[in-house]
């Protein structure tokens, strides 16, 4: 009996699973469709790209800064905390520069802009489904997924690599502080070390997650607020599962996107 | 001409409507009525194909939207107006942005040119002079007002009413009747009214029909409407709670 509950609940939730995906896919595809009519209307993307984009700076700078300043010390304690002496604080810029790159920049801008972005998208669109406000785009014959959808997640895409460049910059000051009024390296081997093993190819890779991130992130907020059913409490719910979904696309797409890219 | 053949229609296992037919007379105010939860608002979104029906047709201009992908569908939308329950008004534009967008999206019309259009639809409904407040600064029947002005900017053939004096105090559901006749008399479409209000279906309809277990169980003028001696209809165009008393006291006049 127990089992059967069991293997009930999980066949439910993995058609679940299958059918969100579905949902996903086709709006994918009815956004692609969309690029025509964006030309014509680039006014809805360049206010999305403002949202997303412009409103995301401060938590952003906020979230990068942490991150460089942390990764910095961490790396400290580790190169000479754990096994003392093993290796010198001399390669610190290198190490910390090549993890806000390939990481933690792209990774955790996404996931504050998943819970920004992904969520305020879901709650509006899923309040515009529940005041009926969707039934209403289509009964004037204008489709909502063009006016709504196709916006946001073209500016999802554009705006999260540029977000991604603007925090590799502030999380590289972050650590940079830290090395240097913390940690005691002078800037030269600080800025020296990450000079000699930047590879052009680490800003690639992030810019590539940031910008699957960033469209993930609104795609998900769309269909979900698309989806949303139940008045108020539909919203809170709808607002939730947007966060949850997108931050488990990020974590589960970063490591894909890792073994594709090294 | 709208017609309606056999219409079904169900949410997981509630089956709201059960093979309705429905003749909309061209040019006259059809009055929907029923009770709460009988399938009224859903006749109204299937009409418009924002709800897939599960079986039957619908005919608007012999046209069968039941089969229509989403091209053709919105290209028959465009003979629609809808004023939704709740107005349903775009919270995050202004009621100018509110009632000139499908003027922007579907026509190559200059701005001068929208600007006058709108402000002759807020002229129509009585509401001058709010084209720049945001729908939260508007009351309940402020915003029917704009819903309407909204619904017939692109010159519909057919209007739909969903329960277009819901929530409204009597004089402003008054108001809001005597807005639709109004439109009606002026503009000469097709209306679809959806409501149970029946103080607002007598005075705004010229054809009325009743929806009750799915079904059309009344489909006539409104004048013999008021004289039905069918107990359905006595029942709810008397409000009684219960049939059978309604019928037998029908039974004994």
């Amino acid at each position: 009996m127990i089992f059967r509950a069991f293997f009930q609940k999980t066949g439910h939730r993995s058609i679940a699973f299958f059918v969100e995906m579905g949902k996903w896919s086709i709006l994918l595809y009815r956004v692609i469709k969309s690029t025509g009519y964006l030309l014509k209307h680039r006014r809805l993307v360049l206010d999305q790209m403002i949202k997303i984009g412009v409103d995301s700076l401060p938590l952003v700078t906020v979230v990068s800064i942490f991150t460089g300043a942390v990764a910095s010390w961490q790396a400290a304690y580790q190169f000479q905390g754990v096994i003392p002496g093993a290796m010198s604080l001399d390669f610190l810029g290198a190490a910390v520069s090549a993890a806000i790159l390939i990481e933690l920049s792209p990774v955790l801008a996404g996931i504050v802009v998943a819970g920004r972005v992904g969520a305020s998208i879901a709650a509006e669109i899923g309040t515009m489904r529940v005041t009926e406000q969707i039934d209403a785009f289509e009964s004037l014959a204008i489709d909502p997924v063009q006016y709504l959808a196709a916006p946001r997640i073209t500016a999802g895409w554009t705006m999260m690599p540029v977000l991604v460049i603007y925090s590799d910059f502030v999380a590289h000051l972050g650590a940079f502080l830290v090395a240097s009024f913390m940690l005691h390296i002078s800037p030269e081997t600080f800025f020296s070390s990450a000079k000699k093993y930047f590879l052009a190819y680490n800003v690639w890779s992030g810019l590539i997650k940031a910008f699957v991130f960033g469209g993930g992130t609104a795609l998900i907020g769309c269909s979900i607020g698309f989806n949303t059913q139940g008045g108020a409490v539909g919203v809170g719910r709808a607002t939730i599962q947007a966060f949850v979904f997108s931050s488990a696309f990020i974590l589960v797409g970063d490591y894909i996107l890792a073994t594709i890219l090294f | 001409m709208i017609t309606i053949q056999n219409l079904h229609k169900s949410f997981d296992d509630k089956r709201v409507l059960e093979g309705m037919n429905l003749e909309i007379p061209a040019g006259k105010t059809t009055v929907v009525v029923g009770c709460s939860g009988c399938g009224k608002s859903v006749l109204l979104k299937l009409i418009m194909g924002l709800l897939k029906a599960d079986r039957g047709h619908i005919l608007v201009d012999d046209e069968d939207i039941t089969r229509m992908g989403r091209n053709d569908l919105f290209r028959v939308r465009k003979k629609f107006g809808m004023l939704f329950q709740g107005a349903a008004l775009f919270d995050s534009m202004t009621v100018d942005e509110n009632i000139g967008l499908a003027l922007r999206e579907h026509t190559d019309l200059p701005e001068d040119e929208i600007s006058v259009r709108i402000k002759r639809s807020l002229d129509l409904v009585g509401l001058a002079d709010t084209d720049l407040k945001q729908p939260a600064e508007l009351s309940g029947g402020m915003k029917k007002r704009v819903g309407l002005a909204r619904a017939l900017i692109m010159d519909p053939q057919y209007v739909l009413f969903d329960e277009p004096t819901t929530g409204l105090d009597p004089i402003m559901a008054d108001n809001i009747n005597d807005l639709i006749v109004e439109t009606n008399r002026r503009l000469n479409i097709t209306s679809i009214v959806v409501t149970h209000d029946m103080e607002s279906a007598f005075k705004v309809g010229n054809h009325m029909a009743m929806i009750s277990n799915g079904k059309i169980v009344y489909n006539g003028t409104v004048r013999a409407f008021q004289k039905s001696r069918d107990p359905v209809v006595t029942q709810f165009r008397e409000g009684r709670a219960d049939l059978s008393s309604g019928s037998s006291r029908e039974d004994k006049t």
